[in-house]
C-alpha cells in the first residue's frame, strides 16, 4: 500500500472499531459537519422548528456556550499585549500574575519558544500542585513534560512504547467505551487496540476479570504492553474507587504492563462519595515494591475541568518509575517541537488560581458539571432510554433501547442505529449529540453521548425521544 | 517514594527499556536543542547561583527565536490577540477599529465565539479562506483552494504529518526522502522517528550554497539501489544556509521532481526574510503554475509557512499552514483523518496566522505603524546579515557565505589537526568540540555544523543573526577572538 500511516489508519481503525461494517469514509464527524451546516442555514434565515442550534456532542464547554473565566483571559490578554498592565482597569492580581508569567518567558515575550519540556518555573508549579493534590507525595520536575494538550504527550509516549519492528505488534489495552483520539493514536502508530469492556450495569465500572479476559484475547494476536485507563471515565462519567485503582495497579504490575492514565477530568467529580484520587497517590501509598516499580504516565490538561480551554492547547504528563535512559530519549523527542506558550500560561492559571484575599477571588464558577439528578430521573422514566449515574467527567452516556423498526430503518438508509437516532434528532430539533458508536460499545448496544448544559437540551431530547419511540414501535 | 527509588531501579526489571522501546526513537537527534544547549542552560543556572565565569551572561545564538533576543512583537498582532483573548476589551477605545474588526471576525468563527473552543482539525474555515486569498495575492492571482489548506501548530507539525503520511514500505521498497545537506534537523529527526530513509543531496558551498540538479540526480540514482525515493524536500530560503533559490533553479527542481516522480515539499517559512541584492523569493507554487498545465496538473506538492519567522517572530504561538497541490483525493481523506488525531492546532496560533495573511491595509488606522514596525525588523535583520558576513570574513580560518536570507549564518571554520584529534579522543565531532569550548570560555551558544550535516572533512557552526546589533557586534568580536586563540592553542 502506498501510504504508510494512512494505510495503517484505515486498516487499523476498521480493525479496532467495534462497528467496522457500516462506517462510511467520512463518518468521523458527520453529525458535527451537518450541525455546522444547519447553523449556517439558520444564520441565513432558514425556517426550522427551533431558532437555535445546540451542539452538546463535544465536552468542549465554550462551544456549548459556557463563558471563559475572566481572570484567565485577562492575564492572557496582558501577556499578549503588556501595554494593558499600565492601565488600572484590570485587577492588581491580574497584572501581577501577567508580569510574573512574562518574566518566565525568554525576552519577556509570550512569542518566544518554550524551553524543551516546558518553562521551568511552571514545571515547578506543576510539581507543587501535584504534591498538594496528593497530600504530600513528592513530584519531580525532570519527570514532567508540558505539551500542547495532553494528547501530544500521549502520542509521544505511545510512540516510544509501540515497537513496530517486533512481531507480534505492541498491544494497548483500551477501555470500551473510550476517547476516540486515544484509540486513533494507537492505530496511527502501528499498535493494536485491545478493548476491555466497562460494565455498564455497574455504572461503567472497570472489572479486573474483564482485564484478564481482554489480555487472554490478545494471545497470538499482539503483545500487550500498555494498559490505558481513563479516570474519571470519558465518556462514561465513572469515577474509580481507591480499591479499584489498587486492583488495576496490581494487575499492571503482575502482567508487566505500562500504565497510561488519562486524568484530565480530575476536577470534574460531582458526588461527595466519589472523590477523585490520583493513580500516583494510590501507587505511592501502596508502598514498595509496587511504588518503586510500576511504570506509569499520567496526563492532565487545561481543556476540561473548571477552565475548559480546549483551544489553548495546554497539558502535561508526569512519568513515574521510567528508566532514566528512556527518559533521555523522551526528552529528545519532546524537544523537536515546541509547545505553545499560551498553553503553558493557561496551565499555570488553572493549577494556581487566585486565592482568598486576591482581588479576582473567587473565580466566577463555571457550571461545567452535569450532575443534574433530575435529568437522570427524567431519562430513566422514559421508555427506551436509560442512563447510569454520572459521577464525573464531561458527558452523560444514556443507553438507547431501540425498537427493531428503528434498527431496520437505520440499516435501510445505511446508517448505524445510534447515528440514525442522532441524525433524526439533529434534523428535527437542532440538537446535536454524539453517537455512542464513535466511542465504542458492546455489540448491538446503542448509546448517545452529550454534554448537558441546560433544561432546553433535556426538553428537546425528551420530546423527540417520545415521538421517535412512538414512530418506530 | 524516594526519587532514587523511582528512577534508580535496575533496568532489568523494567517493562519499558531502551532495548524493547521503539528502536527508531534512539536514532532521533535534534541538535538545535541538543547537548550544547543543555550545557548552556546549566551554565546559566551556575551564573545565577553566583559561580564566577569569564562572562556574565550566555548569549543563546543557537535557536531562531527573535523575541528571546529582544525583537519586539508587532503591535497590531498583539492587540488583536488581546482582544480575542478578553473580548471585553472591544469596549476599550484605546484599541483601533481595524484591530477590533479582525478580532470580532475571528471570534465569530470560533465555537461559542471563544478561542478556548476546539476548532475543526483542519483549522478554522474562514482563516483557511484568508490564507488562500493571501496565497493568490502573493502568487499573482494563481488560484488557491481553501480545502487544500491545512492549518498547523507551526510548520513543523505539518511537515511531520506529511512525512508520516508518505513513509511506508519494507526493505528495498522503504520510502526514501531527499533532504538538503546542510538541513534543518527537524527533517532528519522526523525521518529517524518514522524509520524513513534519509537521502542526502549536498548544497554547493563554493557557489553560495546553490542547489544543483546534477547533484539531485546523483543522489536519487544512488538511492534507488537501496530504497524507494518518493519525496524531495527543499528549504527556501535555506536553513541553516540562508541561500535564496533563483527562479531558474526552482524550475529545474520542479522538472526534476516530475521526471523522477517525486513529491515536493517546499519549506518556505523564511519567505519574507530576503536581504541580498538581486535575490527574490519565488514561491514553488507560483513557478509550478507558470510552467503550464503539463506540470501544474501533475506535480504533487506541499508548501509550508509559519508565524515563527519573517518579521513576526512569534515562535511561541505555533501558527502555520501547508497548502497541498495535486494530492490524490484518497490520500487527502487519510490526511484529514491523520490531522484529527492531534485534535486541532492552537487557536491562538490560527488567529495570529489570520492576521499575518490579512494585515492592515493602506486605508486602515493601524497601517502606518504596522508598516513602520515591519520594515524596521526586516531592515535590522538585513543589516545584521551584512555585518555578520563582513566581520566573519575578516577572520583567518573563517569563511562566510553571504547571508542572502533566513536568520542564520553557517560559516566554514578551519580547525587545526591537533584540535580535530583531541575532539576525536573525546568522542566529539570537531565542531562540537569547538562550540563547547566557545561556550565555556565566552558564554556564546552556537550549534555545531555536525548537527545540520556537512561535507565530510568540513566543519561549520550555525549562529543566528538575531541578537540586537550592539550585542551582535560584541558576539562577532568575541568569536573572532576565540577563533584566533583556538587556532593558536591547537597549532
Amino acid at each position: 500500500d502506498r501510504h504508510g500511516a494512512a494505510a495503517g489508519l484505515t486498516q487499523g481503525w476498521h480493525l479496532s472499531h467495534t462497528t467496522r461494517q457500516n462506517i462510511r469514509n467520512s463518518e468521523l464527524a458527520p453529525l458535527g459537519m451537518r450541525a455546522w451546516q444547519i447553523k449556517d442555514e439558520l444564520r441565513q434565515g432558514a425556517r426550522k422548528p427551533y431558532k437555535e442550534l445546540i451542539d452538546v456532542s463535544s465536552a468542549d464547554p465554550h462551544r456549548a456556550g459556557v463563558k471563559p473565566l475572566s481572570f484567565v483571559r485577562q492575564v492572557l490578554a496582558v501577556c499578549y499585549y503588556p501595554q494593558l498592565a499600565k492601565s488600572d482597569k484590570l485587577p492588581a492580581d491580574v497584572r501581577q500574575r501577567a508580569q510574573r508569567l512574562l518574566g518566565t518567558c525568554a525576552g519577556g515575550s509570550a512569542g518566544s519558544y518554550c524551553p524543551a519540556g516546558g518553562i521551568p518555573e511552571i514545571i515547578d508549579i506543576v510539581c507543587e500542585f501535584i504534591s498538594r493534590r496528593d497530600d504530600g507525595v513528592p513530584s519531580y520536575p525532570e519527570n514532567i513534560f508540558i505539551t500542547s494538550g495532553a494528547q501530544r504527550a500521549f502520542v509521544e509516549i505511545l510512540n516510544i512504547l509501540v515497537n513496530t519492528l517486533r512481531s507480534p505488534i505492541t498491544g494497548v489495552l483500551t477501555p470500551c467505551p473510550s476517547y476516540p483520539p486515544g484509540n486513533m493514536a494507537v492505530v496511527m502508530l502501528g499498535g493494536a487496540v485491545v478493548p476491555y469492556y466497562l460494565d455498564e450495569e455497574q455504572g461503567w465500572e472497570l472489572k479486573i476479570d474483564e482485564l484478564h479476559r481482554a489480555l487472554e484475547s490478545a494471545k497470538g494476536v499482539c503483545d500487550p504492553t500498555v494498559l490505558y485507563v481513563i479516570n474519571p471515565g470519558n465518556p462514561t462519567g465513572h469515577v474509580q474507587s481507591r480499591k479499584s485503582i489498587e486492583e488495576v495497579i496490581r494487575f499492571a504490575s503482575e502482567k508487566r504492563l505500562f500504565l497510561m492514565v488519562d486524568e484530565v477530568y480530575q476536577d470534574s467529580v460531582f458526588e461527595q462519595e466519589s472523590r477523585f484520587v490520583s493513580y500516583k497517590k494510590v501507587l505511592a501509598e501502596m508502598g514498595p515494591p509496587l511504588s518503586h516499580t510500576v511504570e506509569m504516565a499520567s496526563f492532565h490538561s487545561v481543556s476540561k475541568g473548571f477552565i475548559g480551554e480546549c483551544g489553548l492547547r495546554g497539558g502535561y504528563v508526569e512519568l513515574v518509575n521510567v528508566d532514566p535512559s528512556v527518559m533521555r530519549n523522551l526528552y529528545t523527542l519532546m524537544s523537536r517541537d515546541a509547545s505553545t506558550t499560551t498553553g503553558q500560561l493557561a496551565l499555570d492559571l488553572m493549577i494556581n488560581p487566585p486565592q482568598p484575599g486576591d482581588p479576582s477571588y473567587p473565580l466566577t464558577a463555571i457550571t461545567l458539571h452535569i450532575s443534574d439528578l433530575r435529568v437522570l430521573e427524567v431519562l430513566n422514566s422514559l421508555p427506551g432510554i436509560s442512563c447510569q449515574p454520572v459521577k464525573g467527567g464531561g458527558y452523560a452516556l444514556p443507553r438507547l433501547h431501540l425498537p427493531p423498526g428503528a434498527i431496520q430503518k437505520a440499516k435501510e438508509v445505511g446508517m448505524l442505529p445510534d447515528y440514525f437516532y442522532c441524525s433524526r434528532l439533529l434534523e428535527e430539533t437542532e440538537l446535536c449529540v454524539g453517537a455512542g458508536s464513535e466511542n465504542g460499545q458492546r455489540e448491538s448496544t446503542y448509546h448517545i453521548r452529550y454534554r448537558q448544559s441546560s433544561d432546553e437540551v433535556l426538553r428537546r431530547l425528551t420530546s423527540f425521544h417520545i415521538q421517535f419511540m412512538k414512530d418506530f414501535s | 517514594m524516594s526519587q532514587e527509588g523511582m528512577n534508580g531501579v535496575p533496568h532489568r526489571g523494567k517493562v519499558l527499556t531502551v532495548d524493547n522501546m521503539n528502536p527508531n526513537v534512539k536514532r532521533v537527534e535534534y541538535a538545535v536543542r541538543g547537548p550544547i544547549v543543555q550545557r548552556a542552560v546549566q551554565i546559566e543556572k551556575e551564573l545565577k547561583e553566583g559561580v564566577k565565569k569569564p562572562f556574565t551572561e550566555v548569549i543563546k545564538a543557537n535557536i531562531g527565536d527573535a523575541h528571546a533576543m529582544g525583537q519586539k512583537p508587532i503591535t497590531f498582532l498583539r492587540q488583536v490577540l488581546a482582544l480575542c483573548s478578553y473580548p471585553e476589551l472591544l469596549n476599550d477605545n484605546k484599541f483601533p477599529e481595524d484591530a477590533k474588526n479582525r478580532a470580532q471576525r475571528i471570534l465569530q468563527a470560533c465555537g461559542g465565539h471563544s478561542i478556548g473552543a476546539y476548532s475543526a482539525s483542519q483549522g478554522i474555515e474562514c482563516i483557511r479562506q484568508d490564507v488562500s486569498r493571501y496565497i493568490e495575492k502573493r502568487d499573482g492571482g494563481i488560484p488557491s483552494n481553501p480545502d487544500n489548506i491545512f492549518l498547523s501548530a507551526g510548520a513543523s507539525d505539518a511537515i511531520t504529518t506529511m512525512l508520516k503520511l508518505q513513509v511506508s514500505g519494507e526493505g528495498r521498497n522503504r520510502t526514501g526522502v531527499m533532504i538538503p545537506i546542510p538541513q534543518y534537523p527537524l527533517y532528519s529527526a522526523a525521518l529517524a522517528d518514522l524509520g524513513g530513509i534519509q537521502i542526502n543531496y549536498y548544497l554547493d558551498e563554493d557557489r553560495c550554497w546553490a542547489l544543483d540538479v546534477t547533484e539531485l540526480r546523483r543522489a536519487v540514482t544512488a538511492a534507488r539501489q537501496h530504497c524507494n525515493p518518493r519525496v524531495l524536500c527543499i528549504i527556501n530560503p535555506g536553513n541553516p544556509t540562508g541561500q535564496v533559490q533563483s527562479r531558474q533553479c526552482i524550475e529545474d527542481v520542479i522538472r526534476f521532481a516530475k521526471e523522477e516522480h517525486l513529491f515536493l515539499m517546499a519549506d518556505e517559512v523564511y519567505q519574507d526574510n530576503v536581504y541580498a541584492e538581486g535575490c527574490k523569493f519565488h514561491s514553488f507554487k507560483k513557478v509550478l503554475f507558470e510552467m503550464g498545465p503539463e506540470y501544474s496538473s501533475t506535480v504533487e506538492m506541499a508548501s509550508f509557512h509559519s508565524t515563527s519567522k519573517c518579521y513576526m517572530g512569534e515562535c511561541g504561538f505555533r501558527g502555520g499552514y501547508m497548502e497541498v497541490i495535486n494530492l490524490d483525493p484518497e490520500v487527502k481523506a487519510q490526511l484529514i483523518k491523520l490531522v484529527s488525531v492531534r485534535l486541532c492546532p492552537p487557536v491562538t496560533g490560527q488567529a495570529l496566522l489570520d492576521l499575518v495573511v490579512n494585515p492592515p491595509q493602506p486605508d486602515e488606522p493601524s497601517y502606518t505603524t504596522f508598516i513602520k514596525e515591519r520594515t524596521a525588523v526586516l531592515a535590522a535583520l538585513a543589516e545584521k546579515a551584512r555585518l555578520t558576513e563582513e566581520v566573519f570574513n575578516t577572520v583567518p580560518g573563517i569563511r562566510c557565505n553571504p547571508v542572502q536570507g533566513a536568520m542564520y549564518t553557517f560559516p566554514c571554520i578551519t580547525l587545526p589537526q591537533k584540535a580535530i584529534s583531541q575532539a576525536k579522543e573525546k568522542g566529539l565531532a570537531p565542531d562540537m568540540f569547538y562550540c563547547m569550548k566557545l561556550l565555556e570560555e565566552m558564554g556564546i551558544c552556537l550549534v555545531p555544523g555536525s548537527g545540520f550535516g556537512q561535507r565530510e572533512g568540513t566543519h561549520h557552526f550555525r549562529m543566528t543573526i538575531l541578537p540586537p546589533t550592539e550585542k551582535l557586534k560584541i558576539m562577532l568580536d568575541k568569536i573572532r577572538e576565540f577563533h584566533q586563540k583556538f587556532t593558536q592553542e591547537f597549532s
